[in-house]
């Protein structure tokens, strides 16, 4: 059969209320019987004016916000917001301050990669137990910052020239141990999901994305490195003592579902190498630069734009200081937001079935997205 | 708790075997063991939402496992999260297709009053300026153990709740509304910002 | 990566007619920019991100910025004739700077693995006509972030496929960003208000009925 029935296109409404959107993203989606041929995404439903609360708030004042961002990594947040106002300021970060935040953001990686693997297996079908096993892991992670910050998830942590409180040895202990387990999660879920054929048969040669296409879209993170281009700021621009681990950084080939999908089981693991690597390496010492002004903090004027490796891309913040106490700009370039771009060129041609699965890999987070 | 029972009567026909109740204590027991909350979540607090329904804190304890994502089998909705002006008509929207017995839990600051991001364009200062809500919880985010709190404050709240006479529950009075209108996008703000027959902001004296 | 002087140059070299300034940024974090003028500054774009020594592929992050009306005190000396005599005085002069809205590209290359190049564009003024050239024909990223930034500050964006508001509303009619935006007045329940949003709660704690509960709120704000 050659001729096409040729009918009228179902338009598609999905979200902002919807089990698999990870938040409150809606997508308009034009479907030729299965089949998407046009999606349009809808943003703004989770705006909070994140900038402009920036913008009036004081420096420090901002830095509970920036937790709020991607909410699953407030200590990648606040590492990413602290180092561009360190560089705005000038400030000096002591050394175990440093490997402070190279733990810290190491423990979020892996959380935040646990719980993405539950999600997308979730959105894949597979309803409720990845997930179940992923937060047993996560809730441990959070009680290590639970019991260091104070809080589970909103964690407040890092300060300019410093971080907020000192690990003890207790903590540190207790950390290892975790870390030193996480494998044996990790073994466990490779082998329970990663090698199922339904698993591998929704995943690959999904969503592909070409390496000329990612870096033109501004992708970044691990979905960057799925398509094969090595760029990771780690060691691009080696920021915090990150020069001093050795690591792998972990590429695909494909750049479909499946190599996103398991540049996080890889990554994973390379964090697990940096976290036993900074256990080893920490010693006593002061945490905070008490050169640095908590109260009345007003760097000098001018601009900086500064960014890390988070766990879902380049989180980077631009600050314009005039001098004052406030920012008179304040942006934050968001990874979730500007990784979705081309959404729509990953979905054409796929089921509607599969647009949650691509959507699930991409790691999104409204409250970065929106802001 | 039931009406018209005695409860000495009761402990000591249960004592010979016999156990006696009342049509609303059965209809209670049996609502409050099985609330379906709504599978929506908005922004930070969904994600303890997750972790309440998730392993360790397990919410299926319960009975309130059963996340619907359709509101039309739903009996509770978890307003977790930021509700912002873009968001409000969809949460007015989805709380009009619940069917009635419903419930909501304002979950966090800023499902209460807007939270840390109250002095946000964008963002609307408290969901009960549209719908009205049973359990608020503060925080930000709630503990899952501060969820469940509420949950089972709220359970205690459908236990008390009246079939008949003057007291009964306001779900079953004809006149009570249970869809609220839908607020518009307007040029510069929600179209109204508040409805006046649900959101009555406390008076506070001050100097 | 070759100093932002030489790169100035190489633009002006390759494209006839292109004005480029260095705006200088003293603090410590070092990193001046290049001021491309608005008819030019698509083709300067489009040799950075050609040209075989920068290759700058990856546009990072496209920020707006809103600068309002300024005045700039300033000391200049100028030559007065003082009693019959030619004297170099210093004076107090205002310089008024009209406002405009800016766009602020910071381009890396992910191939040298260097950058940021931070590019800026400046509108004329701050009317609803303001407008920029796009760069999404040469760098998808930027699609959303331009929108973002025609949505929030109100820059029309002339090339881009598909500019539509993205955060708020289409309903929704003014720029929120921008520095001069006023919030609609939703702040009449404070619990703890202070500063700035006591004086805009104080003016509607008076217009309040009585006491709580004895008559129903009639008018809302």
């Amino acid at each position: 059969m050659s001729a096409r029935l040729e009918g009228e296109l179902l338009e598609v409404s999905m979200g902002p209320q919807h089990p698999s959107t990870h938040g409150v993203f809606r997508m308009n989606v034009a479907l030729d019987g299965e089949i998407v041929v046009k999606l349009k995404p809808v943003f703004g439903y989770l705006h909070r004016n994140h900038e402009q609360i920036g913008e009036r708030t004081s420096y420090l004042g901002t830095m509970p916000y920036t937790d709020r961002l991607d909410y699953f990594n407030s200590m990648s947040n606040n590492w990413g917001y602290a180092l561009a106002v360190e560089k705005l300021a000038g400030v000096e970060v002591p050394e175990r301050a440093q490997y402070l935040r190279v733990i810290l953001a190491e423990l979020s990686r892996l959380q935040n990669h646990a719980s993405l693997l539950g999600f997308l297996l979730s959105d894949m079908g597979a309803w409720g137990t990845p997930l179940m096993y992923a937060f047993r892991e996560r809730e441990k992670v959070l009680d290590l910052f639970e019991s260091l910050a104070g809080s589970r998830m909103m964690c407040d942590y890092m300060r300019f020239g410093g971080c907020r409180v000192d690990a003890d040895a207790a903590w540190m202990e207790r950390a290892k141990k975790i870390v030193y387990d996480f494998p044996r999660f990790l073994d466990e879920f490779e082998e329970l999901i990663l090698e199922n054929e339904i698993v591998i048969a929704r995943t690959q040669h999904v969503g592909r994305v070409s390496a000329e296409l990612a870096i033109s879209a501004g992708i970044t993170g691990p979905m960057l490195r799925a398509s094969g281009v090595n760029y990771d700021l780690r060691k691009v621009d080696g920021y915090g003592f990150y020069p001093r681990f050795k690591f792998r950084i972990p590429l695909g080939e494909h750049g479909d579902t499946y190599d996103r999908l398991m540049m996080r089981v890889l990554e994973m693991r390379e964090s697990i190498d940096i976290l036993k690597q900074a256990f080893e390496a920490i010693t006593p010492g002061p945490i905070t630069n008490p050169k640095v002004k908590v109260r009345g903090f007003r760097p000098p004027a001018g601009e900086c734009y500064g960014r890390i490796e988070g766990p879902k891309g380049e989180l980077g913040f631009y600050l314009i200081s005039d001098g004052t106490g406030t920012p008179y700009r304040y942006h934050v370039r968001a990874p979730s937001f500007i990784n979705l771009t081309i959404l729509e060129d990953m979905c054409l041609g796929h089921t509607v079935a599969d647009v949650m699965v691509i959507l699930g890999s991409i790691d999104i987070v409204m409250g970065e997205v929106d802001r | 708790m039931s009406e018209g029972v005695d409860e000495g009567l009761r402990s000591e026909l249960q004592k010979q075997g016999v156990w006696v109740t009342s049509m609303q204590e059965l209809y209670n027991w049996g609502r409050k063991n099985s609330i379906w909350p709504l599978q929506f979540g908005l922004a930070c607090c969904a994600i303890e939402m997750i972790a309440t329904a998730a392993s360790r804190y397990d919410l299926a304890r319960f009975g309130g496992e059963v996340f619907r994502p359709s509101p039309r089998q739903a009996d509770l909705m978890i307003v977790a999260g930021t509700v912002t002006k873009k968001m409000a008509p969809q949460v007015v929207r989805l709380y009009n297709q619940m069917p009635d017995p419903k419930y909501v839990i304002a979950m966090g600051a800023c499902a209460i009053s807007g939270g840390p991001f109250k002095q946000g364009y964008n963002v609307l200062k408290g969901i009960d300026r549209y719908i009205p809500v049973d359990v608020y919880i503060p925080g930000c985010p709630p503990r899952p153990e501060a969820l469940l709190h509420a949950f089972m404050e709220l359970q205690r709240k459908i236990d008390e709740q009246k079939l008949t006479g003057a007291g009964k529950a306001e779900f079953l009075k004809p006149q009570q509304p249970s869809e609220f209108p839908v607020p518009a996008f307007g040029a510069h703000d929600l179209q109204p910002p508040s409805n006046p027959d649900v959101f009555r902001p406390p008076h506070l004296e001050r100097a | 990566m070759e100093s932002l002087e030489q790169i100035k140059s190489r633009i002006e070299a390759a494209i006839a007619g292109a004005s480029v300034t260095i705006v200088p940024n003293p603090g410590p974090a070092n990193q001046p920019s290049l001021l491309i003028d608005n008819e030019h500054a698509f083709a300067a774009v489009q040799f950075l991100r050609d040209d075989a020594e920068l290759r700058l592929d990856y546009c990072s992050s496209v920020t707006g910025v809103d600068w309002l009306d300024r005045t700039v005190k300033k000391t200049v000396k100028v030559k007065e004739i003082v009693d019959g005599v030619e004297k170099e005085i210093d004076r107090a002069e205002e310089e008024k700077i009209p406002g405009y809205l800016e766009a602020v590209y910071h381009l890396y290359s992910t191939v040298r693995k260097h950058g940021p190049v931070i590019v800026r564009m400046r509108t004329t003024d701050r009317l609803d006509g303001a407008h920029l050239p796009s760069m999404t024909p040469l760098y998808r990223s930027a699609e959303f972030q331009e929108r973002e930034i025609y949505d929030l500050y109100g820059v029309t964006f002339e090339g881009h496929p598909d500019l539509r508001r993205i955060l708020m509303w289409d309903e929704f009619e003014d720029h929120p960003m921008r520095k001069d935006y006023v919030q609609p007045d939703d702040f009449e329940y404070e619990p703890t208000p202070h500063d700035e949003v006591l004086e805009r709660a104080k003016e509607h704690y008076s217009e309040r009925p009585t006491i709580d509960g004895a008559e129903p709120v009639s008018t809302q704000p």
